[in-house]
């Protein structure tokens, strides 16, 4: 019987499909790895209206976080200061410099300083800070070290499956709450130790359902 | 309809909805038997599918471009801090609301500098916590991008400086010429204005008008007791209430108090046997199995009773007993044990031989006949229950019959008791716009300002006012709308809200409150009282210290003010008036006797009120509470009358008086009075908004001076056009099983359990391994059905706290309304002898939850404290749930209801509620949101246990009938667990064992034996 096609139609065939069947597991695992939490989400640094260092400010100086985060401790939101905070110093200190000005602009004007938001979370997600802070849930957790960067970035992904290792497992997450905003604190031992003694001293229990955070 | 065979009533009471599902015909049938009614998954109309398609794909290919950068958010802080506030955290102030002269005292909550949400005020005793619709859905009158938001004059928009420039320039000289019209005058800084204008232009007048008032009460007293005296109801008191024609439970409601004492006096039907204990909803099965008893059932003591929420102490007097004489089907009516179908017309009659009956008057020839028995049996009611009777006449009908009441009470000793008598500073009246219409005939008026209303719209039709309006030299309009009069007046000026301005009021009591604002005006407007002052002192001046200055309060007194809402001490004092009987009696004589034949009453709408709510969305999308119309209004007559009229729901009514002409769709309404005709105001606006112009038809346009509440002499034919008005009586079906429980007090007495036992006996089967339910706070609800009016304050709240939004007219017609709770209305008895019982339905939050088990992403789940939580982000849709809901409670987004939403009205909704997508399903959570708040303050001062009474959901806190009850079953000595032990608690779809949380108290009526 004669052959309608050769040995190497064949051979060609099965490579297309080789590389047809490759391209396409490989844009789908590159599209999902590319769009995971982990990939997207960390390492988000905007550049600020002013280069405000926390190094300086929480690092250096050692003021605590309190100071301008106002309400951390006491509501949802841990409020971005308003300028008045600025000023409180910076009409004594500082008070010709030329990063300053959009300060100085924003005090004079009664208009904001035009933060961007580095922390994100969606709409639909009701984060808490008061509740968190006030059990042993120290800033250092869900914002990294940011006494010691100059400019502020996002070190987690902030995702649900983050918060919800946390939820599930509080205990090396927690420590007195005095030592909240001290970021570089660190216990005496296994930090999971203490958590559990805080836990059981405080009766905590976060929600892992739904209407915990989405209402 | 499936009928189950085996589950009756053990009273034997066939409940419906509606004609239709009474005579059950066989299209009606699979109409109804339908999951989604038919074009409900309809996406779009007809032919945009595929368009609909396409934008999909545009859109997609465009999300591909956009979605490779992350979207930059901005936080924008103070530049200086505002002292006290705190981002996101809401905040509480106490301010007063006044409408068609009443005063409602509100407690506002504004999160971030926006007022978002009314509640009532608690130091208020009219309010007592509870707010009204209106008051509810005022804040979306506040964010109306309707409003009217520049000085207009002559058409063209100009600005305030121009007008108070041109305003300068009028030479008003010593006044004459120049007349002011405004509504009730309720502020006292308005009223000392006005002496001040009168003291600078001594030939000025200033008339009111109210379109709905309260003359003919007040002539009443006058005839009775030669004193205005404004009557004030002591429910609480009272064991018979008759009612002549007065909605005081609704549209005639003089004050919430009087729903929340009448409500307790109903409820008070529990210390008429013992308490209920724990099991008494739980017995053998048909098997002969007991059920296990619930873990989540607290046993409560034996004498729970005693401790109740509504405390019903054993010397409780028991159930009242509510006789009801009117045309109209109203909520009143509907509470009644016995209602008398009788014209509004006829009912001064009525009130004349129930007086001699009672000896109130000297005997006479009896003028009806028919209802003599009715009668007989209410004057020996009322005679049996001396000093703890009560009657109260309506609004609608003339002032011999307020006499004949106000005689009543004095004859039944009623007076001090349940009724006493205060002198009104300030009144709602109607009749200033008559004189006025006549010195504009005589050329008399050159300057005409209007503050605050719109009598184009609302005048007499008999006055020919928008005419007459237009001949006036200079007309100055003050509206929160461009309206009728804003279009026909030389100057319009922007009216502030209630919310944006500083103010005062007195409450019908006589108790002044302060209205203090909450956010600076939104557009540039001013109240009447700056408006006001320019007039007297030629300077706008500022609405703080006008107000501060009239109250003569020192600054303590005024902050305390400020804080509770009520000024102390202010309250009326009660005057002790003695009725002239031979007055009365000559009154009743020389009254014209009502001519025969059909007659027409006029009612404020439910939802419009006299008109100036018709642009408010949630009111209009709120079914009227009797007829479940949306978006409309209708002409309401009897069954008997529509078969004589020939005409059939759809059909539209040609009603005629005195040259005027009406057309108006029909609606048969159950228990309507034969040969009358009730037509609703406040619809029918030629100019006001988007939301409001339109709609319905003007029935003012038959209201002339003389007959202002009820006219005779109409002529009613049938128009040769059809008109569908869309209801949602007839949504969401229950399949003919015992849904709501009803019994007399007989009954009741007999078997106190009687709501339980027509549960269906069955094996209780239980699908999986139940969740341990025993610990920490499981949250439940009680709907008490004999409480609750059915008014809709709850819906209401419910739309402003959990932002759900409006779908309009056509989609409500497709039974796409997205109200998480709706009030089930089921008649019961004939079509001309129904009787009504309202069933507050939302969401059960089962146990055993349908909706969870077969939600394919795990969008709705449980929570360990019982709660059905909706994740909306995970839903993709299904709707899956819906279907196998058996309460009908969940509600589908068809559309993004919120797409085309102006950026002023996005300001209403509660930050702490997710506004919700396309696509998603939604329902109610018992507004988990508070139970969340209160759960994280707790915790935040450091562990308190949630105590009974800190989480209210916003149909509970603002109900005034105290009909709905919210809080921890676990803890035995919440008011909501004490409440599942009474004996009238009862499960819906009790034999499908999915343990809802929220459980019902059966309704228990008290018929007079006489009458039965």
């Amino acid at each position: 019987m004669e052959l309608k096609f050769s040995k190497k139609s064949d051979r060609i065939l099965k490579t297309v499909g080789l590389v047809i069947a490759l391209s396409v597991i490989g844009g789908a695992s590159t599209l999902y790895y590319a769009t995971l939490p982990t990939t997207l989400e960390p390492g988000y640094q905007p550049k600020q209206p002013v280069p405000y260092s926390h190094k300086l400010h929480a690092g250096n100086m050692g003021m605590d976080c309190t100071y301008c985060h106002t309400s951390v401790l006491k509501a949802a939101y841990a409020s971005i200061p308003p300028t008045q905070t600025c000023m409180n110093c910076h009409t004594k200190v500082k008070e010709k410099s030329v990063v300053l000005e959009p300060v100085r602009a924003s005090w004079a004007s009664g208009e904001s300083v035009p933060w961007i938001k580095v922390h994100r979370l969606p709409d639909y997600v009701y984060f808490n800070h008061s509740s968190h802070t006030t059990v042993g849930v120290s800033c250092v957790t869900c914002h990294g070290r940011i006494d010691q960067m100059v400019e502020v970035k996002q070190v987690q992904t902030l995702a649900m499956s983050w918060c919800l290792e946390c939820h599930r497992n509080p205990a090396p997450n927690l420590r007195p709450v005095q030592f909240v905003t001290k970021l570089d604190w660190k216990p005496d031992g296994d930090p999971a130790v203490l958590g559990r003694e805080i836990i059981a001293k405080k009766g905590i229990n976060p929600p892992v359902n739904c209407s915990g955070c989405h209402r | 309809m499936i009928q189950i065979e085996g589950i009756g009533n053990q009273t034997g009471k066939k409940f419906w909805r509606s004609l239709n599902e009474l005579s059950s015909t066989p299209k009606f049938r699979q109409w109804l038997g339908q999951e989604f009614s038919e074009g409900v998954t309809e996406l779009l109309d007809s032919g945009s599918r595929r368009r609909f398609m396409q934008l999909m794909a545009a859109s997609m290919g465009l999300a591909g471009l956009t979605a490779c950068r992350r979207p930059v958010e901005k936080i924008l802080p103070f530049s200086k801090a505002v002292e006290g506030l705190v981002h996101g955290a809401p905040q509480h102030y106490a301010t007063v609301m006044s409408i068609g002269g009443q005063a409602h005292a509100v407690v506002v909550e504004a999160i971030d500098g926006r007022p978002i949400k009314i509640e009532g005020n608690k130091n208020h005793r009219l309010s007592n916590g509870a707010a009204n619709v209106w008051a509810q859905a005022s804040v979306l009158n506040l964010y109306d991008p309707d409003r009217s938001q520049k000085v207009i004059e002559k058409g063209k928009e100009t600005t305030w400086e121009a007008f108070q420039a041109a305003f300068k320039g009028m030479d008003l000289a010593d006044g004459a010429g120049l007349q002011v019209l405004s509504g009730a005058v309720v502020s006292p800084t308005l009223a000392g204005l006005r002496a001040g204008l009168v003291a600078k232009y001594p030939k000025a007048k200033w008339v009111e008008y109210e379109p709905l008032n309260e003359d003919e009460s007040l002539a009443g007293t006058e005839l009775a007791f030669g004193d205005r005296l404004r009557p004030q109801y002591d429910l609480s008191k009272a064991d018979v209430v008759l009612s002549l024609d007065s909605d005081f439970l609704q549209l005639d409601n003089p004050g919430l108090n009087v729903i929340r004492e009448f409500a307790r006096r109903r409820k008070a039907v529990d210390s008429m046997v013992p308490a209920g204990h724990a099991g008494a909803a739980h017995k053998p099965s048909a098997h002969g199995q007991e059920h296990k008893a619930e873990p989540k059932e607290p046993v409560a003591p034996a004498a729970a009773a005693v401790g109740e929420p509504h405390a019903v102490t054993p010397a409780s007097p028991g159930i009242n007993r509510l006789y009801v004489v009117e045309s109209n089907f109203t909520l009143t009516g509907a509470q009644a044990d016995h209602r008398l179908r009788l014209r509004s017309a006829d009912v001064s009659s009525f009130a004349a031989d129930l007086a001699r009956e009672i000896s109130a008057l000297p005997q006479g020839l009896k003028i009806l006949g028919q209802s003599d028995k009715f009668l007989t049996a209410v004057a020996k009611d009322l005679l049996a229950h001396k000093g703890r009777a009560l009657v109260l006449a309506g609004p609608r009908q003339p002032a011999q019959v307020h006499a004949l009441a106000a005689l009543m009470n004095q004859v039944l000793g009623n007076i001090g008791e349940t009724v006493s008598y205060t002198r009104p500073t300030t009144a709602a009246s109607g009749s200033g716009i008559v004189g006025l219409a006549k010195e504009i005939a005589a050329n008399q008026v050159k300057t005409l300002v209007v503050l605050g209303s719109n009598p184009v719209y609302t005048a007499p039709a008999d006055l020919d006012f928008a005419a007459k309006y237009k001949s006036v030299a200079t007309t100055i309009q003050l509206s929160s709308e461009v309206d009728e009069t804003a279009l026909a007046s030389t100057w319009h000026l922007p009216e502030s809200h209630y919310l944006e301005s500083w103010g005062d009021a007195i409450s019908s009591d006589g108790t002044a409150s302060l209205q203090q604002p909450l956010i600076e005006p939104i557009f540039k407007t001013k109240s009447a009282i700056e408006v006001a002052a320019l007039l007297a002192t030629g300077t706008t001046g500022n609405g703080y210290d006008l107000v501060k200055a009239q109250s003569k309060l020192a600054d303590s007194a005024w902050r305390q003010g400020l804080h509770d809402g009520i000024v102390a001490g202010t309250q009326a004092p009660v005057v002790k008036p003695v009725a002239n009987s031979k007055a009365v009696e000559a009154a009743v004589a020389a009254a014209p006797k009502p001519a025969p034949g059909l007659e027409i009453t006029f009612f404020p709408s439910a939802a419009s009120y006299d008109g100036r709510f018709v642009n408010n969305a949630w009111l209009q999308e709120a079914p009227e509470p009797m007829t479940k119309v949306v978006w409309d209004n209708a002409a309401l007559v009897s069954p008997k009358t529509a078969r004589e009229l020939k005409v059939e729901d759809g059909a539209v009514l040609s009603l005629e008086r005195g040259g005027r002409k009406v057309e108006a769709p029909v609606m048969i309404q159950p228990g309507h009075a034969d040969n009358s005709v009730t037509l609703t105001l406040g619809y029918g606006r030629a100019k006001v908004g988007r939301v409001g112009t339109g709609i319905g038809y003007n029935a003012y346009a038959l209201r002339t001076s003389d007959a202002m509440g009820i006219a005779t002499g109409v002529t009613v034919v049938k128009a040769a056009r059809t008109y569908t008005l869309v209801t949602t009586q007839e949504h969401h079906d229950q399949a003919g099983r015992p849904i709501v429980r009803e019994a007399s007090v007989a009954a009741f007495k007999e078997a106190p359990a009687f709501a339980s036992h027509e549960d269906e006996h069955v094996e209780l089967i239980q699908l999986f391994d139940s969740f341990d339910y025993s610990k920490g706070n499981q949250w439940g609800m009680v709907v008490d059905l004999q409480s609750c009016i059915g008014c809709n304050a709850c819906l209401v709240a419910c739309q402003s706290e959990n932002n759900i939004p409006v779908v309009g007219r056509d989609q409500v017609s497709k039974g796409r309304e997205m109200h998480w709770i709706r009030l089930d209305r089921y008649f019961t008895g004939g079509e001309d002898d129904a009787q009504v019982v309202y069933q507050p339905m939302a969401c059960q939050q089962c146990e055993n939850a349908p909706c969870e088990s077969v939600c394919p992403v795990a969008a709705t789940v449980h929570s360990p404290e019982g709660l059905n939580d909706m994740a909306y982000n995970r839903c993709v849709g299904t709707r899956y749930c819906a279907n196998n809901c058996p309460y009908k409670v969940r509600r589908f987004n068809y559309f993004n209801w919120h797409k085309d939403i102006e950026e002023v009205s996005k300001m209403v909704f509660n930050p702490d509620v997710t506004v919700r997508m396309r696509g998603v399903m939604e329902k109610c959570n018992y507004c988990v949101q508070r139970v969340q708040e209160v759960k994280i303050a707790h915790k935040v001062a450091g562990r308190t246990p949630i105590q009974d009474g800190d989480v209210l959901t916003a149909c509970q806190q603002t109900c005034p009938a105290e009909a709905i009850t919210f809080g921890n079953i676990n803890d035995p000595n919440s008011a909501v667990a004490k409440l599942k032990s009474n004996n009238r608690n009862y499960t819906l779809l009790h034999e499908l064992n999915i343990k809802p949380r929220t459980t019902y108290l059966a309704k228990v009526r008290n018929p007079n034996p006489e009458l039965a």
